[in-house]
């Protein structure tokens, strides 16, 4: 396009000079006007990048990463937010095993059943999935989980909530990376006489296996940060626990407390820490997820 | 081996239906899931439901003290916050979709367009976190400002609609800015050069022979952003000052669906909590709607393809 447009300016050069002054300075105008809007739309981005790098980095320790919120003292900091490290870990692990089993599944079934009746409203129902509010699947889980008393304010609620927003993400992933392998691999193992259930699972999903696992990434950097639906199903927790059938804390948990309900400077001081370890952590799957999709291009 | 031919046939056939029901039956959750969230919100939130009748939708007290729960002022301060952060996002997010698409060299639009991405990686608290400290006192200074420069009687906060506007904003820039950037992306480069051949400035080329091309996929990434914003809930409770009552003005504290949500559930009970679950149907059935209104803009409003 723009090859063809410095081609042309030679011949038309009498036809440039026609172009009013008015429209010209429209034109610099408006390029001027979009320029500045994309100045503007990344002021806030450096702004806070900034400010949770400058802030975090003076309230970070070593205690941070080893003690736990019980050990915090709001008066003067201290303790840290390894309850809240191990119980993300924990949440987006279980999250994680739900995401995959079901996203996987239904990825298949979208890309590799694609003519059976059910595909394109399971479609749609995915897509609606991904714009459903955290805090209602929260809710949602609250009501199935925890006010039925079948798992009470626990880890599992709180992973079983975060798998539920992974999912779509996860579908829609495997969906799009599935479409992307060549059918002559699947005739090929056809060919060779192996069931398909075989073709599917031995030679289609290992091909696809850099796309799930970029979304299984994204998938991750997404629901670690997620705190709205983890008020009312993991609950949090100032203690270090292991047992996922009790309340659990996760470091957005954590941000939110120190930050909002929190009143001491020394609290809010940890609230920027424990943003920068968030930030870092999301940034890190981030570009791991960035890198594979490259590597497979 | 003839003979073993049919039996082998069969048996792969029957452990080819076991993997689809298994893959059919895994995919059902996604179906189930959304009437399961769908029944346990409407049978959780009943009770209150049942109370206030059409009260619950249209009245405007919202009092724990005296068992009151209508639900109006949140459902109005949730559209005031969406509709308040898109009036500042759309442009923003258009301009930079356009940068760059259009404008920048690719050894810019590249970084910038990765940018732009972190900001949608952000985590809801860490926006909030900003709000608190960062937003909240810079908004506070432009009110005190005012009321220098005016003489009116007021007691600037900070906190309020004005400030959980700009997080929103924020927020949902990149999400609009990405469906945009592709739609912009999306138009055949036929339409740029015959703009071109007829003589059109670069910005005549945008306006008659992009804009309108993508504008239904712009309108559905719009919708969305709405969803979004309305959806969106910590970092607007963080800022927004979760007061039960309509917003006075631009600046004064109010609630928003989802930040009431997050704000009195640890300390309701009984008809309270019931109340709260019946706003989570409410944002429930509002992102169902939101989604499915969007594809339909996008898919009936996009002109059919041109030849590429």
């Amino acid at each position: 396009m723009t090859s063809l447009q410095n081609e042309a300016i030679p011949q038309t050069k009498a036809l440039v000079r026609t172009v009013s002054s008015a429209r010209q300075f429209q034109n610099n105008f408006m390029a001027g006007l979009v320029t500045l809007g994309t100045g503007i739309v990344l002021i806030p981005l450096f702004l806070i990048v900034g400010q949770v790098v400058f802030n975090g980095i003076s309230a970070m320790n070593l205690d941070f990463f080893v003690q736990t919120e019980r050990q915090m003292s709001a008066l003067t900091g201290g303790g840290g937010v390894l309850n809240a490290i191990v119980g993300t870990i924990l949440m987006v692990g279980i999250a994680l095993v739900l995401g995959l089993l079901v996203g996987i599944g239904t990825g298949i079934f979208l890309a590799e059943f694609a003519e059976h009746p059910l595909v394109p409203l399971i479609r749609v129902m995915s897509d609606v999935l991904t714009g459903i509010p955290a805090i209602v699947v929260g809710l949602v889980v609250y009501g199935l989980l925890v006010a039925t008393k079948l798992t009470g304010y626990s880890g599992i609620a709180g992973g079983v909530a975060l798998g539920l927003i992974m999912i779509p993400i996860i579908v829609r992933a495997t969906e799009e990376v599935l479409k992307l392998i060549p059918t002559n691999i699947r005739e090929a193992g056809l060919a060779l006489g192996l069931p398909r259930w075989k073709v599917t699972l031995s030679i289609v999903l290992p091909a696809a296996s850099s796309g799930i696992i970029t979304g299984a990434i994204l998938g991750i950097s997404r629901v670690s940060g997620e705190a709205a639906p983890l008020l009312f199903t993991s609950l949090g927790n100032p203690d270090l626990v292991w047992n996922i059938l009790q309340p659990m804390g996760a470091m957005p948990l954590s941000v939110y407390n120190l930050a909002f309900k929190a009143l001491t400077p020394a609290q809010n001081a940890q609230a920027w820490a424990g943003a920068l370890v968030l930030m870092l952590f999301i940034l890190a799957t981030n570009i791991a997820a960035r890198r594979l999709t490259r590597q497979k291009s | 081996m003839i003979s073993n031919t049919p039996r082998s046939r069969s048996m792969t056939s029957a452990a080819d239906n076991t993997f689809k029901n298994i893959i059919i039956g895994l995919a059902s959750v996604v179906l189930v899931a959304i009437f399961l969230y769908g029944f346990v919100l409407i049978s959780g939130g009943f009770p209150a439901i049942a109370r206030e009748g059409i009260g619950f939708v249209f009245g405007l007290e919202w009092n724990p003290g005296t068992e009151k729960f209508q639900a109006l002022p949140f459902i109005l301060g949730s559209f005031f916050t969406g509709f308040g952060a898109l009036v500042i996002a759309v442009p923003l997010s258009v301009a930079s979709a356009l940068f760059i698409v259009e404008y920048a060299p690719k050894w810019i639009a590249v970084p910038v367009g990765y940018m732009i991405e972190m900001l949608a990686a952000i985590p809801s608290v860490v926006y909030g976190l900003w709000g608190i400290f960062a937003l909240i006192p810079a908004v506070r200074s432009f009110q005190v400002w005012i009321v220098g420069a005016t003489g009116i009687e007021w007691s600037p906060s900070g906190i309020g609609l004005m400030s959980a506007i700009l997080v929103l904003a924020v927020m949902v820039i990149p999400y609009i800015c990405a469906i945009a950037r592709d739609v912009i992306q999306l138009v055949p480069n036929d339409q740029r050069e015959a703009a071109y051949a007829l003589g059109a400035t670069k910005w005549e080329v945008i306006r008659y022979g992009i804009l309108p091309y993508a504008r239904a996929g712009i309108l559905g990434g719009v919708i969305l952003g709405l969803g979004r914003a309305i959806g969106e809930t910590l970092a607007v409770t963080m800022v927004i000052g979760n007061a039960s009552e309509i917003a006075k003005n631009l600046f004064s504290s109010t609630a928003t669906m989802s930040s009431l949500i997050a704000s009195q559930f640890g300390e309701a009970g009984g008809t309270q909590l019931s109340a709260l679950i019946a706003l989570g149907f409410l944002l429930l059935a509002f992102s169902v709607i939101v989604n499915l209104v969007a594809r339909i803009v996008i898919t009936k409003l996009t002109p059919v393809g041109t030849r590429l």
